[in-house]
This record gives C-alpha cells, sequence and structure tokens, in this order.
C-alpha cells in the first residue's frame, strides 16, 4: 500500500530535501568543466618543509599544506620509507605500514622508559571505565590471563625438565 | 599543552605536547572548547588503519576559538567562535572547485585517495587533530565558519562530522519520495542517516544493529524501524521478507571496517588485517538492496584488499555511491536544520568526560559501556 506524506506529519522536516532531480549515478559535485584541466590549478603557497614527510609515489611532488606530527624514525620508519615505495594499489605499501605501526608501539615503550616515564598500560587502556562499567568481564579476562599464563609457565618448565633428565 | 596521545592498539594517555605553531600563512590556531570521539577513531584506535604512528594525536570533530591566524587569513579574527569541518581542504584544486571538499588534492601529500584529515593517522595526511587544547587548521578560510550566535555550542560540535556525513549518507542514496532505506549501524552516524533520510522523503527506514540500547536510541531518535540482527537468522533474509521478497530500494553502511555479524571477517578483517577490515555490513548491503538500488556507503574502511560481493554488484545493477562527506558544502543546510528544529543533534551526547580521562572515554565508546552513544571531550582550559 502506497504510503501518503499525511502519514509522516509527526516527523519534523519530512520531505523537504525531496530532490527528484538528485540522479545518485551522478557524482555530487559542482560541475565545472574543468575536470580535464587536471594540475593547472593555482596552488596554494607551500609549506616549508621541516620534518620528513612520506610522499605517495602516485603524485607527482608534495600537497601545499602537510601535517608534521609523528616523522618516521627508527626501525618503524625505515619500513615506512620502504613501504611509500610502493603505490596505495600494492599490499606491498599497506603490509609494511602495519608492520611497522606494531614496532613504533614498542619503541614508544623503549622511548617512554628511555625518558623515564613508566607507561601505566591499565590506564591507558581505560581499565579504570571497565572496573567501572564492566567488573564482571574484568575480573573474567583478569582470570582467563592469569590461567592462561601459569598453564603456559607450567608447561614450559615441564618441557625444561623433561629435557634436562 | 595537554593533548590526546595513541601508545598503539587500544593504548591511548592525556599528556603534555607541544603547543602547535603556524607553519603556512593560511593556518590558524585554534583552542578547542569540545571535541568528540568519532566511531570512525574506534578504527585508530583499534589498530585498523596504516601508518597511525604513536605520538598522533586524534580528533576530527572539535569546535573551538580562533587564538591565531596566518599572514594570509583574511575571513577569520581572533576571537571567533568556529566550527572546524574534519576535512582539510583547500579550496582551490579541481576537487575543492567542485564542492568535493573530501578529496582536495593539495592537504595530504601520503595518500592520493583521500584528501587530509584531522588527527586521522598519516593516511590522511599526519596532522594532530582536536583531542587537544589547541590544535593547528590549515587553510583557515576555507574551512572553519563562524558559530551562529543563536547555536548550542553542543549543537555545533556534532555539525562537524557526524552530522553531515549521516546527511550525506542519505543525499548519496538518492532516495526518492516513499523510498524504504536500511541503514546498517545505530552509531552516531547511523542514527544521523536515519533521521536524515526522513527529510529527503523516504517512506521507511529501518535500522539494523546488534546493540539493544543503541536501537532503543534510534527508534526514539529518529522515528524508524530498528531491528537486532543476533535475534535473526540471516538479516538478508529478513529484509528481503520485509520488502516484499525484492529488497530496499536504499541500503547505507554506517558501520565500515569495525563491523561485527561475521566470524569469517572478523577473522580475515580484523584480526589478521588482510582485507580493509570485517565488510559485513557492506556485504549485508549490497545483498539486501533490490535490483537497481543504490549502495551508500560513509564507513570507513582501511586501504588493503577487499572481499565484497562484487559479483552481486555487477548481477543486481547497482549504484554504489560513497565519499567522505564535504562538511563545507553542507554546512549551510544543515545550520538551517538546525535552527528549524528539524535535527537536535545533541540529543545524541550522552557522556562529557574532561580531556584528562581520554583513555576512559575511548574503552568506554569502544566497549560500548554505560549505553554510551556520544562522548564529547573537554580540555581543561574550556572547564575554566
Amino acid at each position: 500500500m502506497e504510503q501518503t506524506p499525511n502519514e509522516y506529519s509527526h516527523i519534523k522536516g519530512w520531505g523537504v530535501d525531496a530532490d527528484p532531480k538528485n540522479e545518485p549515478t551522478y557524482p555530487i559535485k559542482n560541475y565545472t568543466g574543468d575536470d580535464h584541466q587536471r594540475l593547472n590549478w593555482e596552488r596554494p603557497p607551500l609549506q616549508a618543509v621541516t620534518v620528513e614527510i612520506l610522499k605517495s609515489n602516485e603524485r607527482p611532488n608534495l600537497s601545499a599544506v602537510f601535517g608534521t606530527s609523528s616523522p618516521p624514525s627508527g626501525l618503524s620508519g625505515a619500513i615506512r620509507r620502504y613501504a611509500f615505495k610502493s603505490s596505495e594499489s600494492e599490499y606491498g605499501h599497506w603490509l609494511p605500514l602495519l608492520l611497522a605501526d606494531r614496532i613504533n608501539v614498542v619503541e614508544g615503550i623503549v622511548d617512554d622508559l628511555r625518558q623515564g616515564h613508566i607507561p601505566n598500560i591499565f590506564a591507558e587502556k581505560g581499565w579504570k571505565a571497565d572496573w567501572k562499567y564492566n567488573r564482571k568481564g574484568l575480573v573474567q579476562n583478569v582470570l582467563i590471563g592469569v590461567v592462561v599464563t601459569t598453564a603456559l609457565v607450567v608447561l614450559l618448565n615441564w618441557k625444561k625438565k623433561r629435557l634436562a633428565a | 599543552m595537554l593533548a590526546m596521545n595513541y601508545r598503539g592498539p587500544y593504548r591511548v594517555r592525556a599528556a603534555q605536547k607541544p603547543y602547535p605553531e603556524i607553519l603556512h600563512p593560511g593556518d590558524a590556531i585554534v583552542r578547542v572548547t569540545r571535541s568528540c570521539i568519532c566511531g570512525s577513531d574506534l578504527h585508530l584506535y583499534h589498530g585498523l588503519v596504516p601508518d597511525t604512528r604513536v605520538g598522533m594525536t586524534f580528533g576530527h570533530e572539535f569546535i573551538g576559538v580562533v587564538e591565531e591566524i596566518g599572514s594570509s587569513v583574511q575571513k577569520l579574527t581572533v576571537g571567533d567562535n568556529v566550527i572546524v569541518p574534519f576535512n582539510v581542504a583547500c579550496g582551490t584544486c579541481t576537487f575543492c572547485k567542485q564542492g568535493l571538499f573530501g578529496n582536495c588534492h593539495e592537504s595530504n601529500s601520503q595518500a592520493t585517495a583521500v584528501g587530509g584529515i584531522f588527527g586521522y593517522s598519516h593516511t590522511a595526511g599526519g596532522y594532530d587533530g582536536g583531542q587537544a587544547e589547541f590544535v593547528r587548521v590549515p587553510y583557515a578560510d576555507v574551512g572553519p565558519t563562524i558559530i551562529p550566535d543563536w547555536m548550542d555550542h553542543d549543537d555545533a560540535v556534532l555539525l562537524t562530522d557526524v552530522v553531515p556525513t549521516g546527511y550525506q549518507a542519505a543525499e548519496m542514496g538518492g532516495i526518492k519520495t516513499g523510498d524504504t532505506v536500511v541503514v546498517f549501524g545505530a552509531g552516531p552516524v547511523g542514527i544521523m542517516a536515519a533521521k536524515c533520510a526522513w527529510l529527503f522523503g523516504a517512506g521507511r527506514v529501518i535500522v539494523i544493529d546488534h546493540l539493544e540500547y543503541r536501537l532503543d536510541f534510534v527508534r526514539d531518535y529518529a522515528q524508524c524501524e530498528a531491528y537486532n540482527f543476533r535475534s535473526m537468522d540471516d538479516p538478508v533474509l529478513f529484509l528481503k521478507k520485509t520488502t516484499d521478497w525484492f529488497g530496499a530500494d536504499v541500503c547505507i553502511d554506517a558501520v565500515g571496517g569495525d563491523a561485527s555479524g561475521s566470524a569469517l571477517q572478523t577473522i580475515t578483517g580484523k584480526k589478521l588485517l588482510l582485507q580493509a577490515g570485517s565488510a559485513t555490513a557492506l556485504h549485508w548491503a549490497i545483498n539486501s538492496v533490490k535490483k537497481g538500488g543504490i549502495v551508500s556507503i560513509v564507513g570507513v574502511y582501511g586501504p588493503t584488499d577487499n572481499l565484497v560481493p562484487i559479483g552481486n554488484v555487477v548481477n543486481k545493477g547497482i549504484t554504489i555511491r560513497a565519499n567522505q562527506a564535504s562538511v563545507k558544502r553542507l554546512l549551510p543546510k544543515l545550520i538551517d536544520h538546525v535552527q528549524a528544529g528539524r535535527l537536535n543533534p545533541k540529543a545524541i551526547i550522552t557522556h562529557r568526560v574532561p580531556l584528562e580521562e581520554v583513555a576512559d572515554a575511548y574503552h568506554i565508546f569502544s566497549a560500548k559501556l554505560d549505553n554510551c552513544i556520544k562522548p564529547i571531550l573537554i580540555p581543561p582550559s574550556a572547564r575554566k
């Protein structure tokens, strides 16, 4: 059964943006006719490069403006530099970046310790909130962790003893 | 200054960082008064987005007060209260000129697929974000929009991403009067997409999620039907059955790579990271839309390979439309909707958390604790 607009009177603004011309096969853009002008726009002033910025090999130059948040460094940085030799369509780009991210986590902990800061990993994981809102789940997870760790330690010790014998 | 600091998957803290600098004549420094944690921040938090580096500050949804401006900034003055769209956009490249502010070519050196986004990994430009006391805002004459005097700042902060993204999701669906629209995901963006679908004249709006508290919320807020896929054998079959066995006219994926609901997708996409996150919601969207229907994607996926049912896309003649929201393009219309009372964004805010407790806020949002829908962070300097 076809519904009529009257049935939507309880919904404020029903249909105000209805537009029969919103044709989904046409992209939402203001077509300017200069799609094929490619790189001919007037570029904004270029930001000075003060830290190492890795650049996609799918573009000829750096963008006029860029972020300088966390320049590549250490082993993770070396892997990131390697990743940027491959295009964004390659596993050779994304998988090394994911590996670098994981190595970067260890580097972060080492950096913290080097600066005399012992990271409070429980606080960083938001366990205070867990204790407040998910106490049962938290206790359950801790118990599972303790049981698994104990089992592993016992197993390893047992193997060691067997080898020694 | 105090800022959120990423330390690795599921680990963040509030820490001191240097005050940001003007690095370009078009920059401004904004003192943040409110920032949000977005559902897409959780993809970063969970380690799903490549090139998310330790030490970064997240946060692409924020408002604040202009503290400093670069030498070429003309449209802002110190002291202005501004909405800062999540896209970093130059306003002059071919894409920006066409209103595709989410696809700017002069804001991200590190990838060509996506423009610059505040606090969204180096894949989106390596910018520090707004979960901090201060933030550098490039192209300050392009994105930032002065908050109207009448507007509640809790509404304003949600206009930086979640409302425009939900609105654009509905807009990209090309919804026609009377259409049946299915939204996958009852997170903040899904809630907004459902709400906005009515503005385009939808005849029926259905939301699918697996958390009862979110389903209750979206039923009430967006006046729609909402169903728990955990209670179904097969959500696609359910949707076919409830749409006269045809399928929905429009399906919206408001979930992205963190989707639940499929063990295979979880293992390959979220645990082994062999594809662009878990594509469960996208599968369901493609498979439950009608032939000739439209699938609109605003859920964020990582950039690696993706196991989507592309054969079904071809066989069904589906139009797929997807993009990051072009916030700047949509802001005038959305401000009008808020003023007219057609949209009430701040009603989705459930948690207001001091920036110092950012780790707890992330965990509450990520683990869906305490019936959390949308958390916002308040920096210490905004509480004085």
